[in-house]
């Protein structure tokens, strides 16, 4: 697994080469459709995050020592912000996704529309796979 | 008398600053004007003015500032009085908003006249301001909240509403124009039909008032209800309209100064209509500049405000209709200004956030009336809504920037 700023960079580096906002939509987009979609048992309350115009389902569990995490959304854009954090964060260590430095969103030349204290819910997103990488981290700690 | 194609719309929209500005690069379409309207500048002044020449509280001072203040304060509800046609200014009464308004009603009118096993007629139309706050009503003394649903158009069903009203309907509140889709009700009727069976009636007019003449003593109903914001004023403000009898009859909803007569600490007495029911010092610098507002409307003349809108929602209906996969939610004979709508599959969300991009301020989502949502089983939809400001390029740049959307959501 790549660690965390190498995939940063890399995205940063591919939104970079666009100039306009339909380039960078479209690939938010594209970044949607290459998320495999959550199956229906997945999509159960329990993992839907609050808070968003649309509905975003996050579903995690541990692989080893790392967090993977599966996402899906009736919308592409939010899809494509989750699919944004999930290619970041999947496959972490609960303590790389709790204190590792998150930074992408702010270089991608979208953080006047991805800001966290909009509607499109991504502060609550990223919060939420904060809170799953917390909760696997104080199991792991206890067993 | 002007008609609505002598008039100069461009010339009015200049009035209005805001539509200069540019969006994400773009010059800003404003087609959310269900949601707030935005102010001319007649409007802003009227608030600058205030502010830098005649700060004041009013109703009490002697001094000249207060009674200069107090005497524009009144002067918006004379006005208010005047635009309603009600008999007097004693039937208008300043709250925060149409939320404020309903909510006033149901405490107050509510513990006068609800208890246990009464019933609370409403339409599946509502807007949340006048669900809830029944809700709430129907919670605190067993009464219950009657829905009349809505037919697959958007219409209420007239029939159905007939027929669930009864002697136990103590309250048939209903809106005059659908916030979300645009229909327009047959108040008139309804309000008749209330009547009949000797129930109470409230009309939210706040999607019909910044469009529509209205006359409070032709419709008859009990209350009726808006908020300034929507129809050029600021936030912040709203109206009460309710007759003398009735609102003699409201005990206070809410203590404090301004509404009193006498106070002691073994008992007090309250003030006349209106001020009973307006404790504190009240909203003063946007009450006076919604007198400015109501001064510029009735300038372009409502009727010509209704022609012009209409004329621009018969447009952007026909535009949007030749996007293929395109479904208008909401066909009702009678619809104002609103303009609901799926892009094919396209989540709504998707849609706003891409029109943002191009400039175009559209609602997305449940428009504060989840039900009416849920009974087309659809997750929110888009809603561009329009005003006399607004012009046909814009509607055309509007349906450009949905075909672009619907290209990049394929």
């Amino acid at each position: 697994m790549a660690n965390m700023n190498e995939i940063q960079d890399k995205l940063i580096e591919d939104f970079g080469f666009m100039d306009d906002w339909e380039d960078k939509y479209g690939y938010l987009i594209d970044l949607a459709k290459s998320l495999q979609s959550l199956t229906p048992a997945q999509k159960v309350t329990e993992n839907v995050i609050k808070g968003c115009q649309s509905t975003v389902w996050l579903h995690a569990e541990m692989e080893g020592d790392r967090v993977r995490y599966h996402a899906d959304s009736d919308a592409f854009i939010s899809k494509g912000i989750i699919a944004l954090l999930v290619r970041v964060f999947d496959g972490q260590t609960p303590e790389n996704i709790l204190h590792g430095n998150f930074y992408v969103v702010d270089r991608i030349g979208l953080a006047t529309h991805l800001s966290p204290n909009r509607a499109n819910g991504l502060g609550h997103m990223l919060k939420q796979m904060r809170t799953y990488a917390l909760a696997f981290q104080s199991k792991t700690e206890n067993n | 008398m002007t008609t609505a194609t002598q008039i100069d719309w461009q010339a009015i929209r200049a009035d209005f600053p805001i539509l200069e500005e540019q969006v994400n690069g773009k010059p800003l379409v404003y087609f959310d004007n269900a949601a707030t309207s935005q102010k001319p500048k007649q409007v802003i002044d009227a608030l600058v003015a205030y502010y830098s020449r005649y700060n004041s509280n009013v109703h009490r001072g002697v001094h000249s500032l207060s009674q200069q203040a107090t005497a524009a304060f009144e002067a918006t509800r004379r006005k208010v009085q005047l635009l309603l046609n009600a008999r007097e200014e004693a039937e208008i009464i300043y709250t925060s908003g149409t939320t404020g308004a309903i909510n006033l009603v149901a405490s107050s009118w509510g513990s006068l006249h609800v208890k246990a096993g009464d019933e609370i007629l409403i339409t599946g139309l509502e807007h949340h301001a006048n669900i809830v706050p029944w809700q709430m009503l129907c919670e605190r003394t067993g009464a219950k909240l009657v829905v009349a649903p809505i037919l697959d158009n958007g219409e209420v069903s007239l029939d159905a509403f007939a027929q669930l009203l009864s002697p136990r309907t103590k309250m048939a509140a209903f809106s005059w124009i659908s916030n979300a889709l645009g229909t327009v009700n047959p108040v008139l009727q309804m309000i008749e039909l209330a009547q009949a069976t000797g129930a109470f009636t409230l009309v939210d007019a706040a999607q019909a008032a910044p469009h529509s003449t209205i006359d409070v003593q032709a419709l008859d109903c009990d209350f009726l209800c808006f908020s300034a914001h929507k129809m050029l004023g600021p936030t912040g403000i709203g109206i009460l309209y309710g007759k003398r009898e009735v609102l003699e009859t409201l005990p206070p909803y809410q203590g404090g100064g301004d509404m009193i007569k006498e106070v002691t600490f073994e008992k007090t007495t309250y003030n006349e209509l209106p001020l009973r029911l307006e404790a504190g010092t009240p909203n003063i610098a946007d009450v006076i500049a919604f007198g400015t507002a109501i001064d510029y409307l009735q300038a372009i003349g409502l009727d010509n405000i209704e022609a012009r809108e209409n004329e621009l929602l018969a447009y952007a209906t026909a535009k949007i209709s030749e996007i293929p996969g395109i479904r208008i939610i909401g066909t009702a004979a009678d619809k104002r200004c609103v303009l609901s709508f799926l892009l094919g599959n396209a989540h709504p969300y998707d849609v706003g956030v891409l029109l943002d991009q191009m400039g175009i301020a559209i609602r997305t989502g449940f428009h504060c009336a989840q039900p009416v949502m849920d009974r087309y089983q659809i997750p929110g939809s888009c809603r561009a809504s329009f005003a006399f400001y607004n012009t046909f390029e814009e509607i055309d740049r509007f349906i450009t920037a949905l075909q672009k959307a619907q290209k990049m959501l394929s």
